[in-house]
């Protein structure tokens, strides 16, 4: 299945697939088996919503993260970008007010400015990467000193604070949904949807594997190696915008402690769920899985508190290597 | 690390190149060494610190000030240094990343004769600094303690957001534990919110799917009262429970004034600290007027009828 994006070790990974794709869902599997002994209400309709809804910012910013990642290239700079973006919607959205007043309108026009800034960040990653071609944990090292620093400057050192009548007619979009299902988690479910596909079925993404792969057979092939690689970056800093969209409605305020560490989170989920981190292969539905693990840890130490607090780092680094593990330990098996 | 390193070297260099090209003879210089506005409360004090800054130069023109804010306890080891090296401050006024590694570098600058004052988080050995200017951290926890052991019955629930795993944050959670001692009032939970309004909105959501009956919220920061009151809105609980966050910040105090049931009290742990400590050291200097020893700024009790007197539109925090 996964075979057209990887050719030369098509028969290997054939062979080793279940144990390689199951690791991370056994993870899942058994942190859900853990969860519903320890607390009755875990698999409550309002619990897993909450999950579900929490894990969307990091989601969506780790789908566009897994075709970075596929394409040998890293981003660190999502989670700072995140609370820049945040930080230029909700200024914008308070200046908009007395031109377009609170409706529809205002908050469309919020929209727009947050994805045209994540566009724009994208860009500004992709260009000094693929075109000026400096390595990528530089560019975006620094772009994301450089975000954060912004966002707390945009705030004065305090907090940006969306006006409170704007944020009423807002709160909906993550507080509510269709059908009972809250509208971050229709969002994920898409932008995950969509990306699988992308990743299987496009060319964009058959082009991110053999990027990742080799370069220079990845050039040989016809490949527009620069184009692919700056899309990758582009389709991230959208998603950041996306993501920041679903995430300012929540609270209505960025500062800068908004979104710190979120680009390590997002790494993780991509590496759990089975991508390669030096690039050549990737699984979006494997973030997915990556992203549920991470949320359903935190969730958990909450619900149960077994151990002392203190101690929830180092639960959930240890689960986080369990489940490279086991999904190594397929690998090996090659 | 390595970002927070690039952030110091623009704000040190700012802070530089803000300052005087040409120095009096007889000019003053004032350092002023504090953590960077990673956090609401932080960026309070960065800005009452520059406030205070600004409003001393313009009383006292013999005084220069150097501002230097830093992300790590070794930026600020060196920021410290360069102070005394390239600026040759009369006198210190820091605010310590961390007690340990900061206590040495504190130490070398006194004994080169230069006036140090402590703000808030206190040296490792005693007796290092001239003047010490404080929150009450222990109080902090006392008063908020008292107000739930008063207001709440035996056999009522609570739940604790904790800080950052700091000594700071023990202090305050044991002299509140010690307050309700004997009340009655169960603790049903404590876990950390770190200060941050997404932590402590994650943490109050699972909170709320674990316990059917919650009766009320130390959240211990307003930061993390806003995380925690959203959640609640979201569970739709509001009638439920109340919310006694801290620190005293502006839309917290704001909803307090319109008379919130939701949020009752606060309890004051003043950013404007800084400002103190500011104000005292240049005193000292241009002046006789004795300001060695200790300053501890109680923490205060703000309810609906007092709230209007800890509101300050103009801060960020």
């Amino acid at each position: 299945m996964t075979d057209t994006t990887a050719a030369p070790q098509a028969t290997s990974r054939r062979r080793s697939l279940p144990l390689h794709v199951l690791g991370p869902v056994l993870a899942l599997i058994a942190l859900i088996v853990l969860g519903a002994m320890l607390n009755s209400n875990f698999l409550s309709y309002a619990n897993v919503t909450n999950v579900l809804a929490r894990s969307a910012f990091i989601g969506i910013i780790a789908v566009g993260m897994t075709f970075v990642i596929t394409g040998g290239g890293i981003d660190l700079s999502v989670g700072s970008m995140a609370a820049f973006i945040a930080g230029v919607m909700i200024m914008a959205m308070n200046a908009l007010i007395p031109t377009l007043g609170i409706g529809v309108p205002l908050v469309l026009a919020g929209m727009g400015v947050a994805l045209l800034t994540g566009l724009a960040a994208g860009m500004l990653n992709g260009f000094l990467i693929a075109k000026v071609r400096i390595e990528a944990f530089i560019v975006t090292l620094g772009a994301m000193g450089v975000y954060r620093s912004l966002t707390t400057w945009l705030a004065d050192g305090g907090t940006l604070s969306l006006d409170f009548d704007a944020r009423t007619f807002y709160r909906p979009v993550y507080y509510d949904g269709i059908l009972g299902i809250a509208w971050p988690i229709i969002v994920f479910a898409l932008v995950a949807i969509l990306g699988e596909l992308a990743m299987r079925k496009t060319p964009f993404g058959r082009h991110c594997a053999s990027l990742g792969a080799n370069e220079q057979v990845a050039k040989y092939s016809a490949v527009k190696v620069d184009r692919v690689r700056m899309g990758t970056y582009v389709l991230l800093g959208v998603l950041v915008g996306v993501a920041t969209i679903m995430y300012v409605p929540r609270l209505g305020s960025a500062s800068g402690s908004t979104g710190v560490l979120w680009e390590l989170e997002a790494i993780a989920a991509v590496i759990i769920g089975g991508t390669l981190l030096k690039g050549g292969f990737g699984r979006v539905w494997g973030t997915v899985i990556g992203v549920l693990i991470l949320s359903l840890i935190d969730n958990i130490l909450n619900l149960a508190s077994i151990v002392s607090p203190y101690l929830n780092g180092t639960i959930q680094g240890v689960i986080v290597i369990l489940a490279v593990v086991l999904q190594r330990q397929g690998k090996s098996a090659e | 690390m390595q970002r927070r390193t690039i952030l110091k070297g623009a704000a040190l260099g700012l802070a530089l190149a803000s300052g005087p090209a040409l120095a009096q003879e007889d000019t003053m210089t004032i350092g002023v060494a504090i953590p960077s506005a990673t956090h609401g409360f932080m960026g309070g004090l960065n800005y009452h610190a520059q406030a205070s800054i600004e409003r001393l130069e313009e009383t006292y023109p013999q005084l220069d000030f150097v501002l230097a804010t830093a992300g790590d306890a070794g930026t600020m080891v060196n920021d410290i240094e360069d102070m005394v090296a390239t600026r040759g401050i009369d006198a210190l006024v820091v605010l310590p990343f961390e007690s340990e590694p900061l206590t040495g570098p504190v130490q070398s600058v006194k004994e080169q004769g230069i006036w140090v004052t402590v703000v808030d988080r206190g040296l490792s050995v005693e007796g290092i600094e001239d003047l010490y200017v404080a929150g009450d951290n222990p109080g902090f926890g006392r008063v908020a303690g008292e107000y739930f052991a008063e207001t709440l019955s035996e056999g009522d629930n609570i739940v604790v957001l904790r800080g950052i795993p700091t000594t700071l944050d023990n202090e305050r959670v044991e002299a509140f534990q010690a307050a309700i001692e004997g009340s009655g009032i169960n603790v049903l939970d404590m876990q950390h919110g770190n200060w941050n309004r997404d932590d402590a909105f994650n943490v109050m959501q699972d909170f709320l799917s674990k316990y059917e009956d919650i009766d009320a919220v130390w959240a211990a920061d307003d930061d993390m009262a806003i995380g925690a009151l959203e959640a609640i809105s979201q569970a739709g609980r509001n009638e439920e429970m109340w919310v006694v966050g801290g620190a005293g910040m502006k839309q917290i105090i704001k909803r307090m004034m319109e008379g919130d049931p939701m949020l009752p009290v606060n309890v004051t742990y003043p950013p404007a600290q800084i400002a103190t400590a500011i104000e005292l050291t240049a005193l000292g200097l241009v002046s006789p007027t004795p300001v060695s020893g200790r300053f501890i700024i109680g923490s205060q009790i703000i309810t609906q009828e007092n709230a209007e007197q800890f509101y300050f539109p103009d801060s960020p925090f």
